[in-house]
């Protein structure tokens, strides 16, 4: 199992996988929109997104799990 | 006459703004957000009011509380600053709608310069060399290769309701140009309300050099010259100078004549730039034209001396401008540095606590500035904390007196871009002069990765 994590402060401006889907490596998992500026944020291991922890439009800290991969 | 100035804006153009007007004796409203109470700006001003939470929907992007504020504290024009609301014609006529003077231009030009393509026509009309490319919105994809095809690669993709760097990228094939079609009318769509696209030839060892313009309520069009903005990433300006070090007296008086041609032709009146494309043998072609005031405008006050606050405010009054293009004249070298709360390698937001803020000073050294030290960088808002602007007798002057102020520039807490200032203004490249859009492509990040 494996966190994906916020690595900086922002608001989720879009989550590009659905819970069950099957994930590769380097994989976009969400999109964050920091400063103007969107961040991709990618899961380190392949695997199924087994929960989103976070929705479109909400704010996240930096070290915030974003979703879990299985 | 105007009296109170309500400033629709937020950091360091806030505080610019209220500068002028307490050197003119006018009265001036803040308004700011959650996220900013604590921003210099708010306090400079004589009344501030907060108007929302962070996110700038609910704060400097709501035009009813902006405008309550407004009638409330009893401004009688609006300041919009860049960004934000200062490009929006439906704000520009609901404060003319309350009987306060939005000071701007009027709506339909801003409208017009705020689609890409409809401008485009109206430069061409105008007799302005525009960037080679469609006159119209691409349908789809195919058609956008048939155009590709005709023009050549590379090509610039671009959102018809984009600007300031958003919107665009660079594509080299048929199968890059199929994919960003697709991608980028769908992020359009979403960002902007419109997907339309439309294709421009890239211009190869591009600079951008922009003419500021003046015009006032009688038909009187002057321009303050030029400024060189081609250091750039993320296609977002990171280092202006005026004047560019690259174009010729015969092309700076020509393009400057294109640009008060093109402002007559439109009608338009307050302070606006045109931007340029300039290639390697001094051709000029029509980028885009931003109608309001620029971030990077202290460097053309510094060579000119004049406020452009002030003027905008004169002209906002009704008042015929004083000047005329023979009284200017170019007086030294400006430049200026924009520091970003980024790392200075990858170029990600690095929102956070300032420890530690302390400002170089000095002769000729100008800051504009949104923070403090013991101060929260919000990752709400662009990453711009501080403009740093210098003036020397020449540009190799200029320079060196850059360099020194970057290096007594020291923040803490947070990652900035001071770093890759300092390694561009020390580059031999830089110095030479030798300055286009590909400069941090070209010569910073694969210096870095040489190192």
């Amino acid at each position: 199992m494996t966190e994906v994590k916020a690595n900086m402060a922002g608001n989720v401006w879009k989550i590009v996988v659905s819970e069950g889907d099957s994930v590769e490596a380097d994989q976009d998992i969400v999109i964050l929109e920091s400063m103007k500026m969107e961040i991709p944020i990618a899961t380190e291991e392949a695997g199924t997104v087994k929960e989103l922890k976070v929705a479109e439009g909400d704010f996240v800290n930096e070290g915030d799990v974003l979703a879990v991969i299985e | 006459m105007i009296n109170k100035i309500l400033i629709a804006n937020r950091g360091e153009i806030a505080a610019r703004i209220i500068r002028t007007c307490k050197r003119l004796g006018i009265l001036t409203v803040a308004v700011y957000s959650e996220a900013d109470q604590k921003s210099p700006y708010v306090s400079m001003a004589d009344e501030s009011f907060l108007i929302g939470p962070p996110r700038v929907n609910e704060s400097y992007l709501n035009v009813d509380k902006i405008l309550s504020v407004a009638k409330e504290s009893g401004a009688d024009a609006i300041h919009p600053g860049y960004g934000f609301l200062s490009e929006s014609g439906r704000f520009a006529e609901r404060c003319e709608a309350e009987g306060i003077t939005f000071i701007g231009p009027k709506s339909n030009v801003m409208e017009m310069m705020g689609d890409k393509i409809a401008a485009r026509k109206a430069m061409k009309e105008a007799n302005i060399p525009i960037v080679p490319g469609t006159e119209d919105a691409v349908a789809s994809p195919e058609a956008a290769i048939k155009i590709a095809t005709e023009i050549g690669y590379p090509i610039m993709l671009k959102a018809a309701a984009g600007g300031g760097g958003i919107g665009m990228q660079v594509v080299h094939n048929d199968e890059e140009l199929i994919k960003a079609f697709e991608s980028n009318t769908k992020r359009a769509q979403t960002f902007f309300g419109d997907g339309s696209m439309f294709l421009e030839k890239k211009i190869d060892n591009a600079r951008h050099i922009e003419i500021q313009l003046l015009a006032d309520q009688h038909g009187n069009v002057i321009h303050l010259f030029e400024r060189e903005c081609s250091i750039q990433r993320r296609n977002q300006k990171v280092i202006e100078e005026a004047p560019s070090p690259f174009i010729s007296e015969a092309t700076r008086n020509k393009m400057g004549e294109a640009a008060v041609n093109a402002a007559k032709a439109l009608g338009y009146t307050n302070a606006g730039t045109i931007e340029f494309l300039v290639d390697s043998d001094e051709n000029f072609y029509f980028l885009e034209m931003n109608t309001r005031i620029q971030v990077e405008h202290p460097v053309t006050e510094e060579i000119t001396g004049l406020d452009i606050v002030e003027l905008q405010l004169s002209i906002a009054n009704g008042e015929e401008l004083r000047l005329s293009q023979q009284d200017l004249r170019i007086d030294g070298h400006a430049i200026e540095v924009r520091v970003y709360a980024e790392d200075p390698k990858t170029f990600f937001p690095s929102p956070g606590h300032i420890t530690t803020f302390d400002v170089p000073k000095g002769e000729n050294i100008r800051l504009e500035t949104a923070v403090t030290s013991n101060y929260d960088v919000t990752p709400f808002y662009d990453p711009m904390i501080s403009k740093l602007i210098v003036k020397g007798a020449n540009r190799a002057e200029a320079i060196s007196k850059l360099k020194q102020a970057l290096l007594q520039f020291k923040v803490e807490g947070i990652k900035t871009n001071i770093p890759m200032l300092l390694n561009i203004v020390d580059h031999e490249h830089y110095k030479r002069g030798n300055t286009t859009t590909a400069f941090v492509q070209d010569h910073y990040l694969t210096g870095l990765h040489k190192n």
